[in-house]
């Protein structure tokens, strides 16, 4: 597996366990408190709505010249995984609070038992809807990131695996637990995602501008160092700054 | 049309997010990348300078407004 295979599938394995690490905490608290059937029925309709989608784009984004596909993805990633690194950086220097599934958990529990009950096609409404929006708007940032990924890259299927693994890996672990999965390092995997689609849209944005990297593929390691040791510089940069703010 | 707008609503704030400024930054970045490649000139070191520099201001401007 040359290296940038390799980055895909492990960035389209750790973008899709955020994501679903996030959509589990809104479909338990979801299931608990309006019931599993509902809920269910909600992550099924929005698991169709995403396979639809990813069969519609897949197909037209590898109808797309690859210099052309790898000048859009780039700065599409480049742009998208900016926003991901700098919220991750904001986080870890403690500009922003630490994303807590335990206490969003308990913000969408009370939300969902607080909520009337309306009954339609034989379910509940708001225990369908919750469930459906929470899977469908997680899921779409995963699809976004397969799709991006692979059509740049030529390999859909191999970001399709990563991703897959991840969804089948937190729900069986979600299963298991039957509560938010609070444990899993969520920040960090996050900044590390922001990390990987930084370093993705600088290389193919770079390619599809028509420069070249030396090395070729080989360079990317070189692109996710660069973005590592900035990312962490700037987080230790801020970090003081946050300290000198407070004892000021 | 009201459907129309919340589409490009949603997927702008799923791509661009509150800072249209990194959006328009990485556009121009990309620009004089081309341009510059096209001069038959080393231009490979430019988006990984760009999107610090990006990242730097975007930064700046989240603190400020925080």
């Amino acid at each position: 597996m040359t290296t940038g295979n390799a980055f895909l599938v492990l960035s389209a394995f750790l973008a899709s366990a955020v994501e679903m690490v996030e959509a589990l905490t809104i479909v338990l608290a979801s299931a608990l408190a309006r019931g599993w059937r509902s809920s269910l029925a909600g992550v099924g309709a929005a698991t169709l709505a995403l396979a639809a989608i990813t069969a519609a784009l897949g197909p037209a984004l590898t109808a797309i010249p690859l210099n052309a596909l790898r000048l859009a993805v780039g700065a599409l990633l480049l742009v998208f995984g900016l926003q991901w690194l700098r919220k991750a950086i904001l986080r870890a220097s403690g500009f922003k609070a630490l994303h807590d599934e335990d206490a969003i958990f308990a913000r969408e529990l009370a939300d969902a038992e607080g909520a009337v009950h309306v009954e339609r096609a034989g379910l509940d409404w708001y225990g369908f809807v919750l469930s459906f929006k929470g899977v469908l708007l997680e899921g779409l940032e995963v699809v976004f990131i397969v799709l991006t990924f692979g059509s740049a890259q030529h390999s859909i299927p191999l970001a399709a695996v990563g991703a897959a693994g991840a969804v089948v890996l937190v729900a069986i672990v979600g299963v298991a637990v039957r509560a938010p999965l609070a444990r899993v390092p969520e920040n960090l995997m996050k900044f590390t995602v922001g990390v990987m689609l930084t370093t993705f849209g600088i290389f193919w944005s770079t390619e599809g501008a028509g420069a070249h990297w030396p090395g070729s593929d080989a360079s990317l390691l070189g692109v996710l160092g660069f973005v590592v040791v900035f990312s962490v510089l700037l987080v230790q940069v801020l970090k003081r700054e946050k300290l000198e703010a407070v004892t000021a | 049309m009201k459907w129309l707008r919340g589409f490009g609503r949603f997927w702008w704030d799923f791509v661009i997010g509150d800072d249209w400024l990194a959006a328009v930054l990485v556009a121009i970045a990309i620009g004089i990348t081309a341009a510059v490649a096209h001069s038959h000139l080393t231009a490979w070191w430019l988006m990984p300078v760009a999107a610090l520099l990006v990242l730097w201001l975007s930064l700046r401007r989240a603190i400020r407004s925080a």
